[in-house]
């Protein structure tokens, strides 16, 4: 007979769960240079991550975090925290939620959408630590806009499902899961629905 | 490593009685077929018929009413397909009667059916639960008519433990003159369960949620309803449920309420107790909760608890390393991106459904348990609320603190 596992997730992600690195401790950021947060409690995931940079270098010295999630949730934000120190700015601006999978050892595809909110908030962070030091010319917005908060699924990612057949805001869920979880995205996803039908297919 | 075990998800499975286990280890080389007339056939045969004795005294049904089945919800679908036949010709009389009524805090193979019988034609409406997930019965009433043929109103729920008053509904649902059908699993063996008493035409149970084997339930029957199988085929249990019987666990649901009949009076207080001392020992050692379901009118053995600003797959997993098993209401333990449709039902929040948990004990259940969990619990809901962002200056929570 099987014994059971000792983990129902990987071996990286039950390390970072159970020591999870540079959580930030009480409430105070002023020490810190740039603060973002994405996500909210509804929905089930919500992190806010801090950091601090080298401005001569422009490379990312400290880097803590708060999350309100689930166990990969919180392994992907600590983890995510020691991959960016000592990256530069640009470099961590583009992590891709991907790469934080890949380091935790791999994740579950129905736990994918919990690890996307960390390098969006630490994204929100890189930019809110331009728009402290005056360089609001670098402060990167989002080149696609985010619709479905808790999917992370942006206006791009609906136009594609367009593209690809989606037709009703059924198809589009399915393809998607953009509005599976709290809903609130659903009246601008149809309207950008049927812009994307008109544009491409005018319907 | 943890020190203890405490096993408090009684509400999904339970381990094996003893008795049961001894009783089904010695008839393991019992192999016939019940339906065959040699010796083996007829050994297979009389222990079957005897298991369905035990079940039908310990519901108050006679034998013939009793049919086993392989799940509760196959139980379940069994009833409520029936009423697609009822809306055709197979049921005569029942056509003009299409219409389903059950509640929003049903199990997911009630829940799933239902809407899978309104695509197919069947007219389906759902009850509203108050704060504490009891029906409304002031909307029952004025939803049963002469178009409803079917009623379908658990007894004990699964999630947060409420009880439902069976015997009022089925009065009124009798009086409108639709059918009954209560989904016991979580209410028989735990809870007195008399059929006649309630009233019910249907009811269904299951083997694995009261120390009995997984795979086998029973399904009541009243005599003199009308009844259609959802398995076709064969003869066996009367015609109404193919495929050859499953003789060691058909044996071992007889034991299992045999054992249930002798505990269970004696069983309830101390369940009770325990439930105190826990739910005391949360709310004087956590601050920031909410405890779902009925204070009174629920299951001895559940209590389900939200933790503001903590996401329940993380108590789970921390509760887990310590060697304590539970389960959450959260939407990511459960491969599903909602939360719990129970708490929802109930009006309860969806951060607080995200972070809700279910203690629930069973027979085995010790003080010494619940003291330990008492122990280890404030500690890991005070680590998690740590790293949360609930809890920081500007937080959903910070102003609590």
């Amino acid at each position: 007979m099987l014994q059971a596992g000792d983990w129902a997730y990987s071996e990286t992600l039950k390390e970072h769960f159970m020591n999870p690195k540079n959580i930030l401790q009480g409430e105070n950021t002023d020490e810190f240079d740039g603060v973002g947060m994405e996500g909210n409690l509804q929905c089930g995931d919500q992190m806010m991550v801090v950091i601090k940079v080298d401005k001569e270098k422009g490379v990312i010295q400290d880097c803590q975090w708060k999350t309100y999630g689930c166990a990969s949730a919180i392994a992907s934000t600590s983890i995510l925290s020691e991959m960016v120190k000592g990256r530069t700015l640009d470099q961590a601006f583009n992590i891709s939620p991907k790469e934080v999978a890949q380091a935790l050892g791999g994740l579950p595809d129905h736990k994918i959408h919990c690890s996307v909110l960390g390098d969006k908030a630490l994204r929100a962070a890189i930019n809110n630590y331009y728009t402290r030091n005056g360089q609001e010319d670098k402060v990167k917005q989002e080149q696609a806009k985010v619709i479905c908060q808790c999917m992370s699924i942006t206006d791009h990612d609906i136009e594609d499902a367009v593209l690809e057949g989606a037709r009703t805001y059924f198809e589009l869920q399915e393809r998607t899961k953009l509005g599976t979880v709290c809903g609130q995205c659903k009246d601008e996803a149809e309207l950008l629905l049927e812009k994307f039908k008109h544009i491409h297919f005018g319907v | 490593m943890a020190d203890m075990k405490v096993y408090f998800d009684n509400n999904a499975t339970t381990p094996l009685h003893p008795e049961v286990k001894k009783e089904m280890i010695a008839a393991m080389e019992m192999f016939g077929n019940p339906s065959s007339m040699h010796a083996y056939g007829r050994e297979a045969r009389a222990n079957v018929e005897n298991a369905r004795r035990k079940v039908a005294e310990f519901i108050g049904a006679s034998e013939k009413e009793i049919i086993f089945v392989g799940s509760g919800s196959e139980a379940n679908n069994t009833v409520l397909s029936l009423f697609v036949c009822g809306s055709s010709q197979c049921i005569p009389g029942s056509k003009s009667r299409s219409s389903i009524i059950t509640t929003k805090i049903e199990h997911p193979c009630v829940l799933e059916t239902s809407e899978c019988l309104g695509h197919r034609g069947v007219r389906v409406r759902y009850l509203d639960v108050d704060q504490y997930g009891k029906v409304d019965l002031d909307q029952l009433a004025g939803m049963l008519g002469s178009d409803v043929g079917l009623v379908s109103i658990m007894m004990a729920n699964n999630e947060i433990g409420t009880l439902q008053d069976i015997e009022t509904i089925a009065k009124m649902v009798h009086e409108s003159g639709a059918l009954m059908h209560t989904d016991a699993v979580q209410a028989v063996g735990k809870v007195p369960v008399d059929v006649r008493k309630l009233g019910v035409d249907f009811l269904t149970m299951s083997a694995h949620k009261i120390y009995g084997p997984k795979g086998v339930g029973a399904l009541f029957v009243r005599k003199g309803v009308p009844y259609c199988p959802l398995i076709r085929g064969g003869h066996q249990e009367l015609g109404r449920r193919a495929g050859t019987e499953n003789t060691l666990g058909i044996l071992g649901l007889g034991k299992a309420v045999e054992m249930r009949a002798l505990e269970m009076p004696y069983e309830e207080e101390r369940l009770l107790d325990l439930k105190h001392i826990l739910r005391n020992g949360i709310e004087e050692s956590i601050d920031d909760i909410h405890f779902n379901g009925h204070p009174t009118d629920a299951l001895a053995s559940t209590l389900n608890v939200s933790f503001s600003g903590v996401e329940g797959e993380a108590i789970l997993l921390y509760l887990d390393i310590e060697g304590i098993a539970v389960s959450t209401g959260s939407a990511c333990a459960s491969g599903s991106l909602d939360p719990s449709h129970v708490l929802l039902a109930t009006g309860v929040n969806a951060e607080l459904a995200h972070g809700s948990i279910r203690f629930s004990m069973g027979r085995e259940s010790s003080r010494e348990e619940v003291d330990y969990l008492l122990d280890v619990l404030p500690r890991i809901i005070q680590r998690i609320r740590n790293m949360s962002t609930a809890y920081i200056k500007g937080g959903m929570h910070a102003a609590s603190r």
